[in-house]
């Protein structure tokens, strides 16, 4: 399907801000909480490399180059396809480079037998991924926006998810078969240009569900689902930090573990967990909360791993805070945060001191004029901790 | 398009480069297609539009209307009498030993088909499918296959499975989701798979499996690619004329094509899906006429002979490994004698009569068995003896696979994920203490293990 993200992005940033046909915040000058992200000063990104030590499995040492989240893609596939020649890389537009450019070279240096542009037809992209893994290769598929991957569901949902359930033993599987999409909001997306369909997928059992946050993380847990996972993975590049996140990434061949999500901030009063893109958003409220309210600490932690989640580190992590919110921007009924708010009522109850929160998306579609009313903001999660304190 | 055309000046800088795999010189890739040709010469006849690069102008405004093409023909080595019509083709490409080899397989799927479609009536297994009419197709293709060779079945191809060396006891296992099925008692009845025979299970969702075989075509000529002493293989991908309905078929076709996979597509067109004829299905020429529109060499063939089935496999496997390999379109023309399943009654959709007719004049078991009584290496006795030989080896599978146990309860949880998951291990925990909390509620002693198995 035809997408035109990129171009709408260049030529609509000449546009002068009253004109323009896509979400507004208010004034900028009287703004505190919905203020723009400053990936550069961000927490959350590795702006030198003195910081990996913080994170149990990045190599602490070697060479390092400051990669946004597309380069860190890209690295990623290169050193997969240079570590493993079962590799392939295909999808639409994947061969000059891709509509993102995370495929960028990839065909000049590995050549067309390896790295190419399919039909435009998501069933057969991911149904010719499956019997490719089936016989022992790695295909690495992009499905060009997450919105797009549904004419592949039956694919996904009644093929490979059932796949090495049904083989039984006769032992195939779709070990190394990576199915990548760009997915969530990007200011101007409208219906089909911004949905994150992960709770969809987390409803049938069989694939790995995965959400980076940064560079750092888009390669090594992209590596991961490519060489290490024995489950086909579904790796989901929130596609609005592409160029925005950008951070020192180890040059060599690593990988995250999956199923394992990461403490990004330690505190005592309330677990805040996310993924992907709202991350920068929870950091940012947590930043003004903790400032208008001194004493008050909240523990942020990524999932990664959408599905199996780590639900040891989280029901840890609400035991100690006794409160717990789930941010994401998919539509917030149904959404992931209504599986972790289950669970932690059933495992944590007596250590509750207030409901769990969940905040998502508004249950309607993204109507293109009101894209930043729609996703949880700084403000409306600044809100929700203090209406988890105050409860 | 535009930003492709954008970055169309880039792409000088990244020409193909040798990669990790040596590419064949003089081979048009779909890669190459950036480089189009010369700009069109001023009075040119030919069009140089790249989505239709050798159209030449005309000045006659003509609508192509298919119902003024002729059918595609259907190819016959053998009149449903027995009798030899094209003697070019050798029939004898196999000795008589392997042409009684295949009569015995076409018939063991036939009277297995009969036993156990009665079996399903009196409850003893919950579905059943049988493919009467139509074990020549399945017998002669996979005649026509190396052992290597990957296939992906609908669910009709019993005869593959038979001719690829599936045993009785094997599919009785399947049929009975018996300890010793290899889906390990997940699937229905007649979803067979085999990893030593390279047969993919079988699945359901229809023609789900052909974007999948044109993907695993792929793989096979990447293996050869990598290692060139690997064996070349092919795919053999079957489905009926109803699932090419469906989108996924248009998706496979088109990849395979544009891809150069090396797959041989197979489509037993019978008629009917379910109860919807064929003239409901589609308007065009079959499933054959559309093989061209996407580039692919394809054929009809009578699926009632199966010499002609044998030796049109053997071209198209042939010809689908030949230089960058290719994929190849089989329309193999039959009649769904039998009811759709078990679950279906087809008197409710079309005359006994019309099936009565189908079944005396034309079959194909009893034309391969006239070839065989006219070349003198089968009689009326031989055909007893084997009929009864079959059945009883059929009964002795049936009661054997129907008293072993049931897979593990265990199994429910295994293989969904490599390893299972903690949310998992807990839900076998619950189960486990609702097994035990009510004992007199559930019958544990049919599963293999028991209880136990849950621990």
């Amino acid at each position: 399907m035809i997408s035109c993200a990129r171009h709408l992005c260049e030529t609509l940033k000449t546009r002068s801000a009253p004109s323009r046909a896509y979400a507004t915040a208010g004034d900028a000058g009287k703004r505190r909480l919905n203020l723009p992200v400053d990936f550069g000063k961000s927490p959350l990104l590795h702006h030198t490399s003195a910081t990996f030590q913080n994170v149990p499995d990045l190599p602490q040492h070697g060479k390092t180059t400051k990669l946004n989240l597309y380069q860190a893609v890209n690295a990623g596939l290169r050193a997969a396809l240079k570590e493993d020649n079962k590799v392939l890389c295909f999808g639409e537009d994947v061969a000059f480079g891709g509509v993102f450019r995370c495929t960028m070279n990839l065909q000049s240096e590995f050549g067309p037998d390896r790295v190419f542009n399919t039909p435009i037809t998501e069933q057969g992209i991911v149904g010719a991924a499956i019997g490719m893994a089936a016989e022992g290769a790695k295909p690495v598929v992009e499905i060009q926006f997450a919105d797009y991957v549904f004419p592949a569901f039956d694919q996904i949902v009644n093929e490979a998810s059932k796949f090495r359930y049904r083989e039984g033993a006769t032992g195939a599987n779709l070990a190394g078969m990576v199915l990548r999409m760009p997915c969530g909001g990007v200011g101007h997306g409208a219906l089909y240009h911004t949905q994150s369909p992960e709770s969809l997928f987390c409803h049938i059992p069989g694939f790995k569900v995965v959400v980076p946050r940064s560079p750092t993380q888009a390669k090594g847990l992209l590596l991961a689902s490519i060489l290490e996972s024995q489950d086909p993975v579904i790796f989901m590049e929130p596609k609005i930090l592409y160029r925005a996140a950008v951070e020192e990434v180890p040059d060599e061949l690593y990988t995250l573990p999956l199923g394992k999500a990461e403490v990004l901030k330690t505190g005592s009063d309330l677990t805040m967990i996310s993924y992907g893109r709202p991350l920068y958003t929870c950091m940012a409220a947590i930043e003004a909360v903790e400032k208008a309210s001194p004493g008050l600490s909240v523990e942020l932690i990524d999932l990664r791993t959408i599905f199996p989640w780590d639900r040891q580190t989280v029901l840890e992590s609400v035991k100690k805070t006794g409160r717990a919110m789930v941010v994401h921007e998919s539509m917030v009924n149904y959404g992931v945060g209504s599986e972790l708010a289950a669970s932690i009522q059933e495992a944590a109850f007596l250590h509750l001191k207030a409901p769990i929160k969940r905040l998502g998306g508004w249950t309607t579609h993204t109507g293109l004029a009101w894209e930043k009313f729609i996703f949880p903001d700084t403000t409306r999660i600044y809100d929700g901790v203090l209406e988890l304190m105050d409860y | 398009m535009e930003c492709r055309a954008m970055m169309r000046p880039l792409l000088a800088t990244c020409r193909r480069k040798p990669g990790a795999l040596i590419t064949r010189a003089g081979i048009r890739r779909a890669s190459d297609n950036w480089a189009s040709g010369p700009a069109q010469k001023p009075a040119s006849d030919f069009v140089h539009f790249p989505g239709a690069l050798k159209s030449q102008f005309t000045s006659t405004m003509k609508f192509r209307n298919p119902t003024e093409e002729t059918a595609m023909p259907t190819y016959r080595i053998m009149d449903a009498d027995g009798n030899i019509v094209d003697n070019s083709r050798d029939p004898q490409s196999a000795s008589d030993e392997e042409i009684l080899g295949w009569y015995h397989n076409m018939l063991t799927v036939s009277i297995f088909d009969l036993i156990m479609f009665d079996a399903q009536r009196q409850g003893r297994v919950s579905f059943y499918m049988v493919s009467a009419g139509e074990e020549g197709i399945a017998v002669g293709s996979a005649s026509a296959l190396t052992p290597d060779d990957v296939c992906y079945l609908q669910y009709r191809e019993q005869g593959v499975m038979v001719q690829r060396g599936f045993t009785l006891k094997e599919m009785m296992n399947q049929l009975f989701a018996n300890k010793d099925d290899y889906g390990k008692g997940r699937n229905m009845p007649v979803h067979y798979g085999s990893g030593k025979l390279n047969v993919h299970t079988i699945s359901s969702p229809l023609a789900t499996q052909i974007p999948q075989a044109s993907g695993a075509a792929y793989a096979l000529k990447m293996q050869r690619l990598i290692n060139p002493n690997t064996p070349e293989r092919v795919v053999a991908c079957y489905f009926g004329e109803g699932a090419a309905s469906e989108g996924d078929f248009h998706a496979a076709l088109n990849i395979a094509a544009t891809k150069a996979c090396p797959i041989v597509f197979v489509c037993r067109n019978n008629g009917f899906a379910i109860s919807t004829a064929s003239i409901e299905q589609y308007k065009g020429d079959g499933i054959a006429s559309r093989g061209l529109g996407y580039g692919i060499d394809t054929i009809r063939v009578d699926g009632n002979d199966i010499f002609a089935v044998r030796e049109v496999m053997r071209e198209a496997r042939k010809r689908a490994l030949e230089g960058d390999c290719k994929p190849v379109l089989v329309e193999a023309m039959s009649y769904r004698v039998s009811h759709h399943s078990t679950s279906d009654d087809s008197f409710a959709y079309r005359a006994k009569r019309e099936v009565e007719e189908w079944k005396r004049r034309d079959n194909p078991i009893t034309r391969l068995r006239k070839w065989m009584e006219n070349k003198g290496i089968w009689n009326e006795e031989k055909e007893t003896e084997a009929r009864a030989a079959i059945r009883k080896q059929v009964l002795q599978e049936f009661s054997a696979a129907e008293k072993l146990k049931k897979p593990a309860i265990r199994e429910m949880f295994e293989d969904v994920y490599e390893k299972m998951t903690p949310e998992a291990m807990q839900q076998m925990k619950d189960l486990k203490r609702m097994i035990e909390k009510y004992p007199k509620e559930y019958d544990v002693a049919m599963y293999e293990g028991g209880v136990k198995s849950l621990d």
